[in-house]
């Protein structure tokens, strides 16, 4: 039984740049806090890695309520990046994260200006279990007439540029879907020495509340996730992973087994899980449990030749 | 906190628009006011309630129907089921330091209230309520308050019964003089209630959520201790820990 369960362990394994994950599943920024606010309800130490709550320089409030409405099979918020601040979150929360996660740690970087990002990135590096930087680029520049760093190939690599020469850490670009060429955006990150992509983060939307006729969230606009964009996200993926030849992390409305399989077979190489965390809290546990079975169904030994043959097709 | 299916044993009207649903179930509730979030079938978000009432096979909830999601559950059957997360957030502190409380109610916000009123009585504390409404139509509860053998005040803001006005106006016209308040309501009466009255409270928030148990933070007020999320380290605050912009 010991041996089944050694071999049903490694069909799950896959690398993600330098790092060997136990499996492709990390609960995706934004949707897990710091991960101890998630130990409640099960065993952390059973997930690939973590991608932590997006955190900037300093502590941010974030935008005003309402600032989440619910869509047909998915949601919008407007959070608008809360979060105690780097030095906050690396004296603080990440010591309560390694009390019950020891895996991993994906640390989800924001900045809105390049030396905001340089300095996170800094500080960020050498802090016990953090093994990837996450550069969130849906931010917007504040000294570039407030387009969002992720929007243009030369900011997105200008970006690149400025953490690289301020860590050794492994650096992914997550990727905003909210442009007209994710491909070229793609290729100018990893041209500018990104280790590797994930994407996709949330979709620009909004809702209107039909009794008051204004938008739900005070911030009017938001980003929107969950089962609606999976889709989108498979398509972009697919793009990017057949442009790019750096890693690739499959983000958006993943929400079972077979959506991580679907992921995989676009050209990723591990998966995020976002929202499906909000709406079931141990969804990424069963979907974990849940791949194995999914993997006998449709003929797939390990993940890991799922993948190499997923990018040379 | 656990997540499981809960049966419905009753789901009836008890004021137009305004259901009360019973569920059979466990559930370890240690404070009124703590919610349950409910996954409502076709929708995505669940649904936050905070419950009215407990005991060691039962929960109580009321809820209004004001959209697509408490619409179907209005329409659920004895015998169909739940699944929700519960007990979530902090609920009020029944053991304030308070001899004579006043249990403020604005219309939905009236539930949570009902199961205070009995932790209160269970230590010897007898509060006054004083609920309030938009019209008398849209009472509910005082017969469930008054049964507990509590003096019930009520202001609606037609005048259709009691005070005309709001909750303070009752306070006030019935010369009652609390030394504490729980209140629980929509957000311009809980803001009148911590500006009107010079004495301690807490109150009951309120927020769309998006997860209601602390991962998203989508339910965040600014507080004097920082920001707090609603679902976790509320729904209940003490009046000093808020600010009114």
């Amino acid at each position: 039984m010991e041996n089944m369960k050694d071999l049903a362990d490694h069909r799950l394994e896959v690398s993600l740049g330098p790092l060997r994950l136990k499996n492709p599943v990390i609960p995706a920024s934004g949707c897990f806090g710091y991960g101890y606010v998630m130990a409640r309800f099960y065993d952390l130490d059973v997930l690939g890695a973590i991608s932590f709550k997006g955190t900037t320089l300093h502590p941010r409030f974030g935008n005003p309520l309402p600032r989440v409405a619910e869509c047909a099979s998915g949601m919008l918020n407007s959070v608008g990046l809360q979060n105690p601040g780097i030095d906050a979150v690396i004296s603080r929360e990440l010591p309560m994260m390694r009390s019950f996660f020891h895996g991993p740690i994906i640390a989800n970087i924001s900045g809105f200006s390049l030396d905001e990002y340089r300095e996170c990135c800094r500080r960020i590096d050498g802090v016990p279990g953090v093994k990837i930087i996450e550069l969130n680029v849906s931010c917007p520049n504040v000294h570039g007439g407030g387009m969002s760093f992720g929007t243009s190939c030369e900011s997105v690599a200008e970006v690149v540029k400025a953490v690289k020469a301020e860590t050794s850490l492994p650096v992914f670009v997550k990727l905003s879907p909210n442009v007209t060429d994710i491909v070229s955006i793609a290729r100018a990150a990893e041209d500018a020495g990104a280790d590797g992509l994930c994407l996709i983060n949330t979709l620009l939307g909004m809702r209107i509340d039909l009794k008051t006729r204004r938008p739900i969230m005070a911030n009017k606009m938001g980003g929107f996730s969950g089962r609606d964009i999976f889709p989108v996200a498979v398509r972009m993926v697919w793009q990017v992973a057949h442009a790019c030849s750096i890693p690739v992390i499959g983000c958006g409305g993943v929400s079972s087994a077979e959506d991580v399989l679907e992921m995989m077979m676009a050209g990723a190489n591990a998966v995020e899980v976002g929202t499906a965390n909000l709406i079931n809290p141990t969804a990424c546990r069963d979907i974990i449990c849940d791949l194995p079975a999914a993997m006998d169904r449709y003929g797939i030994k390990t993940l890991e030749e799922l993948v190499s043959t997923a990018r040379e097709g | 906190m656990i997540q499981d299916r809960y049966k419905i044993l009753e789901n009836h009207e008890i004021a137009p628009g305004i259901m009360m649903m019973r569920l059979e179930g466990e559930v370890e509730f240690y404070r009124p006011g703590q919610f349950v979030n409910i996954a409502v079938p076709g929708f995505t978000l669940r649904r936050p309630i905070s419950v009215c009432d407990w005991d060691d096979r039962s929960f109580t909830i009321v809820y209004a129907v004001v959209g697509g999601g408490t619409e179907r559950m209005s329409l659920m059957l004895p015998g169909e089921s739940l699944d929700m997360l519960a007990p979530l957030g902090t609920g009020f502190d029944p053991d304030a330091d308070t001899k004579r409380p006043v249990l403020l109610g604005g219309g939905v916000g009236c539930p949570p209230l009902y199961g205070l009123a009995r932790r209160l009585l269970e230590r010897g504390v007898r509060p006054a309520v004083v609920l309030g409404f938009n019209s008398s139509e849209k009472m509910m509860l005082l017969e469930e308050f008054r049964a507990l053998g509590l003096d019930v005040y009520v202001a609606t803001l037609d005048g259709s019964c009691g005070t005309k006005g709001f909750v303070t106006d009752a306070i006030r016209e019935k010369g009652l003089d609390p030394d504490y308040f729980y209140a629980c309501g929509p957000t311009p009466m809980l803001r009148a209630v911590c500006l009107g009255l010079d004495i301690p409270g807490e109150v009951s928030l309120e927020a769309r959520m998006g997860c209601g148990f602390g991962a998203c933070v989508c339910c965040s007020v600014e507080t004097v201790g920082g920001s707090k999320r609603i679902c976790m380290e509320g729904p209940a605050f003490r009046k000093e820990e808020l600010i009114w912009k």
